[in-house]
């Protein structure tokens, strides 16, 4: 299978396979004008099989989203036919407007108009937690 | 930015220490603080009933000599008209230097605060924080035990919805050789998020049990709580637990002779009124002190020194 190289985007690598739709979905790639090419179950020397992104526009990627779906997947910014950078992930420490709480005893279900704001409680097992009521929200959640 | 008390953890130890040093100093020298919060005006912001935490409030800012507004219940405010906790904070902190807020929402004062231009104080949101509770038993084991550190305390009852539980649970994780003791119902235990991030993080020993009889001889505060109607969403399940732990004379005869009994109040049947001739009934006393310790959060939140 042949997928042209892009000139000037991003490519979003190690991606867990059968992950990609769900952050196809999450970055809003769909509002997108340019190509994008989502490439399934690619053989992996580390992962056995992973999922690719190559995205045909210099876009601004939303690192947050990307590193609370999985701090594994690398961001690489083409130029000009190159690669120019690697970037790697964290998870971030604070979630805006990314998850809603589900705590039906939340102020932020009561008042859907306030911001959902998760932070980072425990780094290693991947656990947020709501802001205003401290429910835990998991990535296997997502 | 108004500093903001939503979580008792918002308070670092020192600064807790230092409000219980304020409270002691109000309680010996009353007249020193008379007027100390002239001229101010506290808000309390009360959209689910309460009898001691707004009386409280109230009565504390009365006797700083401060103003008090404010509602007792939702169906009093434009709530009822569906107005939002931010719209309804923002109005009110343009009429008042700070605001002492209860909703039964989780998480409605971490919400109001990002509206707000004063103070806000969490006065109880829903089955999550109660801060100025735990500050005013942090005051009262205080005094009974003269230090908040080196003691066994158990809780008893509500575990899982008791809100003042979780907040003192945190507040005493952060001192030296506590030991706690859970005491519920199966369906009533500490929350695991409870445990995680304020005992097992900070290895802290803990003990689970169903039985307050067996680990009655092992403590030295015991704090009771009430099976609250109000977190149920099935009457069934309240109907059948809340009865599960009615301290009584006789449980006692096995306690410590210096045991601190605590309870935030209101209790419906949980404690029998035979034991508030004990000696060790701590929790008329712990009524008393929440003027206190409220007096001297109000001053610091004000950044007024006496």
């Amino acid at each position: 299978m042949n997928i042209d190289s892009i000139q000037n985007g991003v490519v979003l690598d190690h991606i867990q396979a059968g992950k990609s739709m769900d952050i196809y979905k999450y970055l809003h790639l769909d509002q997108l004008d340019c190509s994008v090419a989502i490439i399934k179950n690619v053989r992996s020397g580390r992962m056995g099989k992973k999922d690719i992104i190559k995205i045909d526009s210099p876009l601004e990627v939303d690192v947050d989203v990307l590193g609370y779906i999985d701090d594994k997947i690398t961001v690489n910014i083409i130029r000009d036919g190159a690669r120019t950078e690697k970037r790697r992930l964290q998870p971030p420490k604070k979630l805006v407007n990314i998850i809603r709480c589900k705590n039906p005893r939340c102020i932020t279900v009561a008042e859907p108009q306030l911001d959902a704001v998760f932070l980072l409680s425990d780094p290693e097992k991947h656990v947020y937690r709501c802001a205003y009521c401290d429910t835990a929200k998991g990535k296997k959640s997502f | 930015m108004p500093r903001n008390i939503i979580d008792v953890t918002d308070l670092s130890v020192e600064e807790i220490d230092e409000l219980i040093a304020t409270a002691e100093d109000i309680l010996a020298n009353p007249a020193k603080y008379q007027d100390a919060c002239a001229h101010r005006q506290l808000a309390t912001l009360f959209f689910e009933p309460s009898t001691r935490t707004r009386l409280s409030f109230e009565s504390a800012m009365l006797a700083l000599g401060g103003g008090v507004l404010g509602f007792s219940e939702a169906a009093s405010s434009s709530t009822a008209k569906g107005e939002t906790v931010g719209d309804t904070v923002h109005t009110v902190s343009c009429y008042a230097d700070i605001i002492a807020m209860r909703h039964p929402k989780e998480g409605a004062p971490y919400a109001a605060a990002q509206f707000s231009e004063v103070p806000i104080i969490n006065a109880g949101d829903g089955g999550h924080n109660h801060p100025t509770q735990t500050l005013t038993d942090l005051l009262t084991i205080h005094r009974e035990k003269g230090r908040l550190d080196g003691f066994t305390i158990g809780f008893c009852g509500d575990l899982k919805f008791g809100r003042t539980v979780h907040s003192l649970v945190n507040a005493l994780s952060r001192y030296e050789k506590v030991k706690f003791v859970l005491i519920s119902p199966a369906e009533l235990k500490l929350p695991r998020y409870v445990k995680e991030e304020a005992l097992k993080k900070r290895g802290i020993p803990y003990k689970q049990t169903e039985s307050l009889e067996e680990v009655m001889p092992e403590l030295d505060i015991l704090y009771m709580t009430r099976v609250q109607r109000e977190r149920f969403f099935n009457e069934e399940d309240y109907l059948r637990l809340k009865d599960s732990y009615i301290l009584t004379p006789e449980k006692l005869e096995t306690a410590k002779q210096d045991l601190s009994i605590l309870h935030p109040l209101p209790r419906v049947n949980e404690i029998a009124v035979a034991v508030d001739k004990d000696p060790r009934a701590a929790y008329w006393k712990q009524v008393k002190n929440g003027k206190f310790i409220r007096m001297a959060l109000i001053m610091k939140l004000l950044d007024i020194r006496v």
